[in-house]
């Protein structure tokens, strides 16, 4: 370094700190292009028609996606309650048993489950559920995005739970409350918010899942809401009109992905605005 | 009721207790049972073919003949080649904004997009790749007087890039962050440059943190369906080059699992064993680098 | 978390009425060949408003079709190429086929002026095979004197599904060309060369065909018609260039139809007929009281194959889909006539 004058160090600075922002900025170019590119061609299409009506025949114009629409809430809220009460369940259970055997055992399980090719879980639940129940349905449409979510909600839910005070616990139990009244009273309420952020953030990973759905919801045409029978969903719908050589389906599917994204970005706004208002503080 | 408060407390307790236990179990039986199923389902194939599957390189169903080498092959030629596209640009992006703008505007504006197009499905990626990638790549291989097929591993690459460089970035910036303050200011008290800082402390502080970083993008890259799927060029051969239409585990998995009978279902599940193994073995590897960086920092 | 407890019984509570109230409408489930899509698409959104029944089809290909069928997890299933003596042998259950329409295979490219090409099954074979790579090559030219065809390499776009427009396709191939019968064969899956692009379903080929200068392609003819991409006139037995149309596929359907449906009639002997023609088939078990079906549930089911073959008829030519014969009617009736539940006849 001692060879070096001030000004070629100085240089060198220069060169780095724009080489910096050259490649940042040259990134976010094709970045903003794909979201400019969504929302332009998206917009164009969506109207108010478009979100609550039916698909219009082949070679028909118009029409809606209300059915991809309905499956994916369907979907949503079937993975939702299925995955819920379990990683929470879990989440407790390793805040509780924090050195324990069978809680490392799950931490490492839930990293191992956060890392499962969202395929692989598609072609699972096929064998799972599909096959013996013999038929295509939301529920194992719904199961699939659940394991999904699993990780996520657990993850989030252990961490808010580590930073609960133990004061707080102790002056509870203190008082005479049993462990879980404790629990469901003090520890919970406490880390609402983290569960509440992990439940979010599950969601808008699973909303825009396609491989999962491939061989479970497996799509339909028609409006359904039983979870016995098959559903469609957005990502299946952009999935299959994307690349159909119809103008009028690529339309639409670009109008389910405006909406699709359009959605995500709701969910990230509520996360943040629950992290900021639900921060716990002591 | 006769019986006590204080003995419904203990029954309700104990099934609390016990709800817990259950939860927590049940997250361990789901991912046993994922293993469970895929070996015992793809065991048919194995008991059949021995070790064919590894040592031969032809997939042709309607032969029977399974390998899942050209299947390795393409993913991993698409997943390291993102990863060295990513790299300078998600290195850029986290010194950018872990070392010279962490507060401000613009890194809450960069923070927003990234979350944003982390959060962009899969599939419409591979919507947007088929839309404008394709074409682009296509005039590039008639530039070049290379087949144009448009589709094929480079393709597949680029979009995977775009997929993995705002998580890379993300984790990049976090690890370093983490650099601890005093070491950074001890560098700039001695007249230090920003680059020194950079070169000198930053990058070697967090060399561990970065290393896991992009082991757990290559996770994600391995894994990754949809968009791939769309851009690949489905073709179950060892690719030949970088323009070569080619298939990743996932790739031939959601293209051919709908329609396989008998022993084709038989190996595509292996396939799928494989693929969750080597998901597996990358996830495992990245988490144990960034949890020792954890300590260590 | 009372309150939160309510929430979440509420909603089960929706959800479950949801799903009462959606049981009591009739629903059919069918998958397979991609082939028929536009159409069944057609004649189940009639069939709705006509019955109030709901047909979901979805499109995964012929070998999807029958092995969901034989997975039991949808009523029928839909197919281009008929299941062979070996394939029916094998399952312990008896499949029936009925016909539904008859459809071509066109042979679709991407040349600047999109013009009309002359092509022969040989040489459809040998470009589909990789021996012609140029589209300026000899053999192409010397069919079309009047086009200036490019030098221009020629990139192949083939199914990577298995699928029954491939295994219809391979086999007007196998028989009109003695190289691909030994070396590619007759299937839904053959296998390709290293160097033709896979495309997932009959709208991937023509996207992919659409997307890439200089490339070829083999979909059902609306997939092609429904873009505007050019289709090429095939040479038929009787020495004719005859177009994917409605005419020329009717003429090659004009053959003896066994009693079971099963037919082939790719490269047919009718002198105006379109060689690359197929029958694409519904398929199901004629035993129906299987995997718990109710007699109503497979009533419902015959029912609407019975409309497709009858009063479903009338939405083929639109789409351009060639009719069933009458001939072909009056078989895929008794075909339909055999169906069983508990060895009892269904139909009356």
């Amino acid at each position: 370094m001692k060879e070096l004058t001030v000004k070629k160090r100085m240089a060198k600075d220069r060169l780095f700190h724009s080489l910096v922002l050259f490649f940042a900025s040259l990134v976010v170019i094709p970045l903003l292009f794909l979201l400019g590119y969504i929302f332009k061609k998206g917009i164009a299409v969506i109207n108010w028609d478009f979100i609550v009506s039916m698909p219009a025949g082949v070679g028909e114009s118009g029409g809606g996606i209300v059915h991809s629409l309905v499956g994916t809430l369907l979907l949503i809220l079937i993975a939702v309650f299925l995955s819920v009460p379990v990683a929470v369940g879990a989440a407790l259970f390793i805040n509780d048993h924090p050195k324990n055997r069978i809680s490392q055992l799950i931490r490492f399980t839930v990293d191992m489950l956060q890392g499962i090719p969202s395929i692989i879980m598609g072609i699972v639940i096929y064998i799972w559920i599909v096959l013996p129940m013999k038929n295509f349905s939301a529920l194992a449409g719904g199961v699939a995005l659940g394991i999904m979510m699993l990780p996520i909600i657990i993850k989030s839910t252990e961490e808010t739970l580590k930073m609960v005070p133990e004061s707080l616990k102790e002056a509870s139990l203190a008082l005479g409350a049993p462990y879980y009244k404790t629990v469901l009273r003090v520890i919970l309420p406490a880390g609402l918010s983290g569960i509440l952020t992990g439940i979010l953030l599950g969601v808008s990973r699973i909303a825009g899942e396609t491989a999962p759905l491939l061989f479970t919801a497996f799509g339909n045409p028609f409006l359904n809401t039983d979870l016995f029978k098959p559903v469609d969903a957005l990502p299946l719908l952009i999935y299959n009109y994307s690349t159909s050589p119809y103008p009028e389906w690529i339309r639409i599917a670009w109008g389910a992905s405006f909406i699709l994204v359009t959605f995500v970005l709701i969910l990230n706004l509520i996360t943040r605005w629950v992290v900021k208002k639900w921060q716990i503080k002591f | 009721m006769s019986a006590s408060p204080l003995k419904v407390h203990k029954v309700k307790e104990k099934g609390f207790s016990a709800f817990l236990l259950f939860s927590g179990t049940l997250v361990l039986m789901v991912l046993g049972a994922f293993f469970v199923t895929l070996v015992l389902q793809s065991f048919p194939l194995f008991r059949e073919t021995g070790l064919k599957f590894f040592t031969t390189s032809r997939w042709v169903p309607m032969e029977n003949a399974f390998s899942v080498l050209p299947f390795i092959a393409g993913t991993l030629m698409t997943s390291f080649l993102s990863i060295l596209i990513a790299f300078p640009f998600s290195m850029a992006l986290s010194i950018l904004l872990g070392e010279y703008i962490k507060t401000g505007p613009f890194a809450a504006a960069f923070k927003s997009v990234t979350e944003l197009l982390a959060g962009i499905p899969s599939v419409i990626y591979g919507f947007w790749g088929i839309m404008i990638l394709m074409p682009l790549v296509q005039s590039l291989q008639i530039k070049l007087g290379v087949i144009p097929y448009g589709v094929g591993v480079l393709t597949a690459s680029l979009i995977l890039s775009l997929m993995i460089i705002p998580y890379a970035a993300s984790l990049g910036r976090d690890v370093i962050s983490m650099v601890p303050g005093d070491l950074k200011e001890a560098a700039y008290a001695m007249g230090a440059t920003r680059f020194e800082v950079v070169a000198h402390i930053i990058l070697p502080y967090a060399r561990s943190g970065i290393t896991a970083g992009f082991f757990l993008a290559l996770g994600r890259a391995v894994g990754e369906t949809m968009a791939v799927t769309m851009l690949i060029g489905n073709s179950n051969f060892i690719p030949k080059g970088i323009f070569s239409p080619a298939n990743t585990m996932a790739s031939v998995i959601a293209n051919e699992f709908g329609e396989a009978d008998g022993m084709h279902t038989t190996a595509l599940i292996a396939v799928g064993l494989v693929l969750m193994l080597l998901t597996g073995i990358i996830n495992s590897i990245g988490k144990s680098i960034m949890k020792r960086f954890q300590v260590g920092g | 978390m009372k309150k939160v407890m309510k929430w979440i019984m509420l909603g089960f509570v929706l959800m479950g009425s949801l799903s009462f109230v959606e049981a009591a409408e009739k629903e059919l489930m069918g998958a397979g060949a991609s082939f028929p899509y536009p159409l069944y698409t057609k004649m189940f959104s009639e069939y709705h408003k006509e019955t109030g029944v709901k047909v979901n089809y979805q499109a995964i290909g012929s070998g999807g079709g029958i092995k969901q069928v034989l997975a039991k997890v949808v009523d029928f299933g839909g197919t281009d190429a008929y299941l062979d003596d070996a394939k029916l042998r094998e399952v312990k259950e008896e499949i029936l086929h009925i016909p539904t329409c008859l459809g071509a295979v066109a042979v679709t490219y991407n040349l600047p002026g999109s013009p009309t090409l002359q092509l022969t099954g040989d040489v459809i074979a040998d470009i589909f095979m990789g021996k012609i790579t140029l589209w300026n090559d000899q053999r192409i030219q010397s069919l079309n004197k009047t086009v200036n065809l490019p030098k221009m390499r020629i990139t192949v776009v083939r199914r990577s599904d298995s699928s029954g427009t491939t295994f219809i396709f391979t086999d007007y191939l196998s028989k009109v060309s003695a190289d691909w019968e030994t070396g590619m064969g007759r299937s839904k899956t053959p296998s390709w060369g290293a160097t033709a692009i896979g495309a997932a379903k009959n709208a991937g080929v023509a996207g992919q065909v659409k997307n890439i200068p200089g490339s070829i392609g083999y979909v059902e003819v609306i997939y092609a018609l429904s873009n505007g991409m050019p289709v090429a006139s095939v040479k038929n037995k009787s020495g004719r260039f005859i177009a994917p149309t409605l005419e020329g596929v009717g003429l090659a359907a004009d053959t003896d139809m066994p009693a079971d449906t099963r037919v082939t009639i790719t490269d047919t002997a009718a002198t105006d007929g379109y060689p690359i023609s197929s029958f694409t088939w519904v398929i199901l078990f004629k035993e129906q009281n299987y995997g718990g079906r109710t007699l109503a549930q497979a009533k419902e089911t015959l029912d609407l194959l019975w409309w497709m073959i009858h009063d479903g008829q009338r939405y083929n030519e639109e789409l351009k889909y060639g009719e069933l014969s009458k001939e072909a009617v009056k078989k895929a009736e008794a075909v339909l006539r055999s169906t069983q539940y508990n060895g009892k006849p269904i139909l009356k």
